[in-house]
């Protein structure tokens, strides 16, 4: 399991990973903007470049990995506008973390209250 | 004299947002949720707070990782929602108090605490959303806001012993703020939950039972955890419960507990509420 620390399946946002992600990070904030997320729509390469991303934040945003994007240095704050663009939420991302089937996963989240 | 008439914790997950405007508070999935609101707003419609101090974090609406503040305070007239991503509808401006802001600013500085102040700001779904399950249907005049932001984004995270202490230092500033104004903070976020990772979906129900004893009587030992227990025991955005801390800091010692609710999940959040009365 990747994962970072001594909490298994479980990444520490902190300052190697925040320097390592700058880029991608900043290019997921412009998504609060509607025009930047149609930008991005219009021409994915382009968009990335204009961030100066590098192969593996590149290849993280093509196949829409987000362990690979977190791995990458992405903040999931940030990363959850990306994959809104896409109309993933919190449970779709968390279902693909997971290897589970989105339902499988809020099944997951149910049985945790009872 | 202001006055602290108590404090209110709560979760602020999004999806409560939308569930607000598309009218499922009746819903089965969130009659448990919701369920628990109505006694939290019958005791504010009791102790008629004039302003709401606002304990909560950004997810990187208002604030990047270019310039990250530990602690931020607004100081404006009036706060703003925008677009966060991810299709969150937008909800009118909220009135602040710039008066009462500069008086808790000047205080906490005096106290050491060197916050960053903020004369504009965009308030995010932390901000709104509890705001909205409290005063439904709101209108302007209903109550006036401060708005406290945390970091809870990039580490080193403030610690709880740290976010507990600012939480006294917020208290004598506003018990010392010279005009007549009843205060209420509002601490948002929690309870255990974690969107990152292999390890997404963790929900923590016996550390959550925990905290919601702890936090009324001996909020020291929740003080006394480590930011690397609470991703540990509460997960990665579960550190939110610092939140918690620097409202029940500023509270009176001992505190009446009003109401309480729990439910397990909305979203992939454990949900709690808690409605705290100061004794005076």
């Amino acid at each position: 399991m990747a994962s970072r620390g001594d909490i298994p399946g479980t990444y520490i946002f902190d300052g190697e990973l925040a320097l390592k992600g700058y880029p991608l990070n900043k290019m997921c904030y412009s998504f609060n903007e509607a025009a930047n997320r149609k930008a991005f729509l219009d021409d994915e390469e382009a968009y990335c470049a204009r961030f100066g991303l590098n192969d593996e934040q590149r290849d993280a945003i093509r196949r829409r990995d987000v362990l690979a994007l977190l791995e990458a240095g992405g903040n999931v704050y940030y990363l959850a506008k990306f994959t809104g663009i896409f109309g993933l939420g919190v449970q779709d991302i968390g279902a693909q973390q997971t290897g589970m089937s989105v339902d499988e996963f809020r099944a997951r989240l149910r049985a945790a209250g009872t | 004299m202001a006055q602290i008439v108590g404090g209110i914790c709560t979760s602020h997950i999004p999806a409560i947002g939308n569930a607000i405007a598309r009218g499922l508070e009746d819903d089965p999935y969130w009659r448990p949720f919701f369920g628990g609101y109505p006694r939290a707003r019958e005791w504010l419609a009791e102790v008629k707070p004039d302003v709401a101090v606002m304990i909560y974090n950004d997810h990187g609406l208002n604030f990047f990782l270019d310039k990250m503040p530990t602690f931020a305070i607004g100081a404006a007239a009036e706060y703003r929602n925008a677009d966060e991503g991810w299709g969150l509808p937008t909800v009118a401006p909220f009135p602040g108090d710039p008066k009462l802001s500069w008086h808790v600013i000047e205080s906490v500085m005096a106290d050491e605490f060197d916050v960053t102040t903020c004369q504009e700001m965009l308030v995010d779904h932390a901000f709104t959303v509890p705001l909205q399950l409290l005063w439904p249907g709101r209108n302007r005049r209903d109550v006036r806001t401060v708005p406290v932001a945390l970091n809870t984004v990039q580490h080193p995270l403030p610690s709880p012993s740290r976010c507990f202490k600012l939480g006294h230092a917020l208290g004598r500033a506003i018990e010392s703020f010279p005009e007549n104004a009843r205060v209420v903070l509002i601490a948002t976020g929690g309870m255990s939950h974690q969107l990152d990772g292999e390890r997404a979906g963790f929900i923590n129900k016996e550390f959550d039972q925990h905290c919601l004893e702890k936090i009324v009587d001996a909020p020291e030992e929740l003080a006394s955890y480590t930011i690397h227990d609470l991703v540990r025991l509460a997960g990665t955005q579960g550190v939110e419960l610092i939140s918690w801390l620097v409202m029940r800091g500023a509270l009176d010692e001992p505190v009446k507990m009003i109401h309480r609710n729990y439910h397990i999940p909305v979203s992939n959040t454990a949900a709690g509420l808690m409605v705290l009365a100061n004794a005076a």
